[in-house]
Parts: structure tokens; C-alpha cells; sequence
């Protein structure tokens, strides 16, 4: 990790806020499509799929970046339980943006579904056929969506917490659309960009 | 930390509470908790459930069934209406399974009605066309809603609510005409499968053809009562087309149907008139045939909505709530693997 710098770098911030769009309609569909059998059933489908793939594309991206340009430092004034669940629920977040496309691909592989993704588009299997591993990777699949979710809603709420209650900077870090990081000390910014 | 700071930090919590709240609520209303009255595919499969309760392991509908493998050759004549690669003479190998629309898997062959055959042909392109086909000429109701209050009537145990419900439904004829008066045969070899759902074509052109197909049978069909059938044994039609298709392949000829423009595409309960402009694209073969419980057609879905590129779902309304209905039973049977145990030890998958 790079220290110092006080915003997470403009490709950073980037894929965080397209990722959070991708992952919050991915989630909505995914409850939405399992719940119907009306038409839309099928256009939803449709799109977990493919959105599914590209969400895991982005997230190895994202976490390439993460690992070359770092996060800025926490407030040092900032609780020992608080640093401590933000670094664990960022761990989580990532381990879920990775693993929940490979449990959906590998739940379908394993149901020997084939996994389109555009028009002829498919992508291989990555498993074989298995009514045991079926089944444990779409209870992976079902529950973790549920846990995604509520760690996204903890997630908004703490990045909330900082911006209104603590007002320490930590939201901006993130939230800034600056693209450059020497315009002005954090506390007076207005919209620098 | 001073009043004001305080009261300000209230607020914040409780805005914050606010659109946490709201985001779980929103997620909660999506997923139908708020919404007693949608039709999921849950409700939808468990409505299928006999009063004897449910033969785990098994589909839920369509639940007694026999595997076959095979070849699809196609002539090639397909192009006209798909650009799908299925559709390019030659042949492509089939997995398939021959099945009773029953939730029971151990209903007597003669008492069942309704007869299925669900075939898997994978080209070598990858892009796997799945079908499920039934011998009806047309579906008893017009609209996945209706099937549910179908499926609730036959399930009901007030006497006259298959009655009352053909009432209020005037499409329920036409099936029920044929489950009453058609021919029964002593055959799967002998039946004629249908798609009944619509579904679009593209040809090459881009242009898009609304279609329904059929497996026309090559062997001649005999009609035999169901009295007769009945002392042929509960198990006569999985014998028989053992036996048939060990002697030799059998054969369907795979004709579609072109709709003319107003045509009812979207009711699979209506026949399109006999008139239409018809394609023989090509012919199945059913090779070989293997028991379920170790055979290759055991863990496959045939999901309606398994498309290759060149073939779509039109307006009718099926195929989507079939989809979803076929793969929650998939995945109820699925997790329940061990009340349908394998006869051969490790036999996979």
C-alpha cells in the first residue's frame, strides 16, 4: 500500500461507484427474478448473467488496483472496534464481489446449465455435473446475497456515519468527485471538481 | 460536545436510520414479501403436490419418466425460419426422456393422460436447444395464473371445482375434449409431442418468424382403450419403448409451424389453423434407452427457455413461468438426491 495520499485515486473511485450500481441492481434482480414467474422472469435472468461476469471482471480489476495504489489511512482518532470493522467488512466485500459470480457460474455448471451470456455467447463449465455440489452452491449462492445485502446496508450506514455524525473526512475519501488531490484541504472543499 | 452538535447528531442517526430502512424495505418488497398474492415459482410447484405429498427426489410434475439417447438429423430446411446452427444438415446428439405428467412417480402408465417426451440436442457450436413437448394438441389454459387456479381445482377437495373452474374458463374445452375423447396408444414410439408455446424464429436475414413445432411420430399410432392398457401392466409404456428401440431407432420427424400474422401466439390453449405453412426440418432417433435413476436425462432440466442464438421466446406468456418452475423443482430435487438414491453404487452424477 501507498500511504499518505487522502482520496482513494480517481479509477478507484470509478469502479467503486460503477460496482456499487452493478452489485445493488444485480442484488435486486437476483430476489426479484426468483420470486416471478411472469415474462419479466426471463429478462431478469438474462441480465444476472451476464452482469454477474462483468461485476467479476471489475472486482479482479478493483482488486489489482487496490493492492497497487492503497487506501488513504483511517482517521487516527477513529476507535480500535471501528478500524478494525472497517478493514473486515472490506475484506468481506471483496470476498463476496469474487466469489458470488463463481458460485452462480459454478451452481449452473454444476446443473449443467448452459451459461449464456449474449446471443451465442456462453461461457464453459467450470464444474461437472453434481446434484451434491448443485446444491451446496446455491445455498452459497441464496444465503450470501442475503448477507451481501446486509453488509451493503452496514456499509452505506457506517460511510453515512462518517459523513454526518464523525464528519472526520473518511466519506470524502470516496465520495470526492476531485480528480486531483492537492486542490484544498479536505474540510473546505466544495465540489472541487 | 455542545446542544446543538448533539441534536445535529441525532438527526444524522436518524436519517441514517431512515435510508437503511429503506433499502432493506425495498430489497424486501422486491423479493415478494410484502406481496402474498404474486405467483412464485414455489407456489407454483407446490400446487402440483399430490395429497399424498411430494415423491422427493423427483420432478415435480412430469415425475415418472424413462432417459434416451439419440441423434437429431437435421436437413437442413430449418434455415429458412432460424439461423440457428442446429438447424445445419447434419447430425447432433440428443439427450432425452420419455415421461408422464404426473407428480407421481409410480402412477400406473394407463392411468396417466398426459404424455411428454423432453429432449436436450447439443450442436457442436455449444448452443444447446431444450425442449419439453406433451401429446395434447393444445394447452388446458391460457395464462400461467389460470394453470395455478387450475392446478388448485384438480388439488381442491370441493366436488365440483374442476366443474365450477371450466365454467369461468371456456378455453378448459378443447383440452378437456381431448383428454376425454382422444385416441390413446400403447406407445411412446406412437405419439405425437408438441410444443405447444410459441416461440420466435430469426433467419439469417434478421427476420423473425413466430413458430410452434411438433415430433411427428414415424411409427403408425393404434388406438388402444385405457382398459386395455391398464392390463398391460404399470409399467408397459418404459417396457415397450425399451424393447422397441432396442430392436431399432425410432423415429420422429420434427415439423414447424409458421404463424400467419393474428394468429393466437400467445394462448398455447388454441390451435393455429391446420393450414399453416409447415417446414420439416429434421428427424429424432431414439437409440438407446437407460432407467432414470443411473441415466443421463436424470439431473437435466429441460427447460423450455434453453435457446440456441437464432431462436427466442415470443409473447406467450409459458415458456418464462415454465423456466421458472423447472428450475425450482431442480433445485428442490436436487438437494433431495438421497430420497431418490442411485441403484449402481457411485454411479454419477
Amino acid at each position: 500500500m501507498i500511504g499518505g495520499q487522502r482520496r482513494f485515486t480517481p479509477l478507484q473511485r470509478l469502479l467503486h461507484w460503477l460496482m456499487a450500481a452493478c452489485i445493488l441492481a444485480m442484488l435486486f434482480i437476483g430476489v426479484g427474478m426468483v420470486s416471478t414467474v411472469m415474462p419479466k422472469y426471463l429478462t431478469l435472468v438474462s441480465i444476472h448473467k451476464p452482469l454477474g461476469i462483468a461485476i467479476l471482471v471489475l472486482a479482479l480489476i478493483r482488486l489489482a488496483v487496490r493492492l497497487r495504489y492503497g487506501a488513504p489511512p483511517l482517521p487516527a482518532d477513529l476507535p480500535e472496534p471501528m478500524k478494525l470493522a472497517a478493514v473486515a467488512s472490506h475484506y468481506a466485500l471483496y470476498a463476496l464481489m469474487i466469489a458470488m459470480p463463481l458460485l452462480g457460474w459454478g451452481m449452473l455448471s454444476a446443473g449443467a446449465y448452459p451459461v449464456v451470456l449474449f446471443g451465442g455467447w456462453h461461457l464453459p463449465a467450470i464444474l461437472p455435473q453434481s446434484d451434491s455440489l448443485h446444491t451446496l452452491l446455491w445455498d452459497a449462492h441464496f444465503y450470501l446475497a442475503f448477507a451481501f445485502f446486509a453488509l451493503i446496508l452496514l456499509h452505506v450506514a457506517a460511510a453515512l456515519f462518517h459523513a454526518l455524525v464523525r464528519r472526520d473526512g473518511v466519506f470524502e475519501t470516496m465520495a470526492s468527485a476531485a480528480i486531483y488531490d492537492e486542490v484544498a484541504p479536505a474540510k473546505q472543499e466544495r465540489h472541487a471538481a | 460536545m455542545t446542544a446543538p452538535h448533539q441534536s445535529s447528531a441525532f438527526w444524522s442517526l436518524a436519517l441514517i436510520a431512515v435510508v437503511i430502512a429503506a433499502g432493506a424495505a425495498a430489497f424486501a418488497y422486491t423479493a415478494g414479501w410484502f406481496s402474498p398474492q404474486r405467483l412464485t415459482p414455489g407456489k407454483l410447484v407446490a400446487a402440483f403436490a399430490p395429497a399424498t405429498g411430494v415423491a422427493l427426489g423427483h420432478r415435480r410434475n412430469h415425475a415418472k419418466g424413462i432417459c434416451f439417447t439419440g441423434v437429431f438429423e437435421a436437413n437442413g430446411a430449418g434455415f429458412a425460419l432460424s439461423k440457428a446452427a442446429v438447424f445445419a444438415r447434419g447430425q447432433y446428439p440428443v439427450l432425452g426422456r420419455f415421461n408422464l405428467g404426473t407428480a407421481n412417480p409410480n402412477a400406473p402408465d394407463s392411468t396417466v393422460r398426459v404424455r411428454g417426451l423432453g429432449i436436450r440436442i447439443s450442436p457442436p457450436d455449444g448452443q444447446e436447444w431444450r425442449s419439453a413437448m406433451i401429446n395434447a394438441p393444445v394447452f388446458p389454459v391460457s395464462t400461467p395464473e389460470t394453470f395455478y387456479e387450475l392446478l388448485r381445482a384438480e388439488g381442491s377437495k370441493e366436488p365440483n371445482a374442476i366443474a365450477t373452474f371450466a365454467a369461468a374458463h371456456p378455453e378448459f374445452a378443447a383440452f378437456s375434449e381431448w383428454a376425454k375423447n382422444g385416441p390413446w396408444t400403447g406407445s411412446y414410439a406412437e405419439e405425437r409431442f408438441n410444443s405447444l408455446n410459441s416461440f420466435v424464429f430469426v433467419d439469417g436475414s434478421g427476420a423473425e418468424h413466430v413458430v410452434r413445432w411438433s415430433l411427428h411420430p414415424a411409427a403408425q399410432p393404434v388406438a388402444v382403450s385405457p382398459d386395455e392398457l391398464a392390463k398391460r401392466g404399470p409399467n408397459f409404456l418404459e417396457q415397450e419403448i425399451a424393447q422397441r428401440v432396442a430392436g431399432a431407432p425410432q423415429r420422429w420427424t420434427m415439423v414447424v409451424t409458421v404463424a400467419n400474422a393474428g394468429d393466437p401466439t400467445a394462448d398455447p390453449s388454441k390451435a393455429w389453423p391446420a393450414d399453416r405453412r409447415t417446414i420439416e426440418v429434421g428427424t429424432l432417433a431414439a437409440q438407446q434407452v437407460q432407467a432414470e435413476p443411473d441415466g443421463p436425462c436424470r439431473d437435466i432440466n429441460f427447460d423450455p427457455a434453453v435457446l440456441p442464438s437464432g431462436m427466442r421466446t415470443s409473447d406467450d406468456p409459458f415458456p418464462a413461468a415454465r423456466s421458472a418452475a423447472y428450475a425450482k423443482s431442480y433445485d428442490l430435487r436436487t438437494a433431495e438426491a438421497k430420497d431418490y438414491p442411485r441403484t449402481t453404487p457411485g454411479a454419477t452424477p
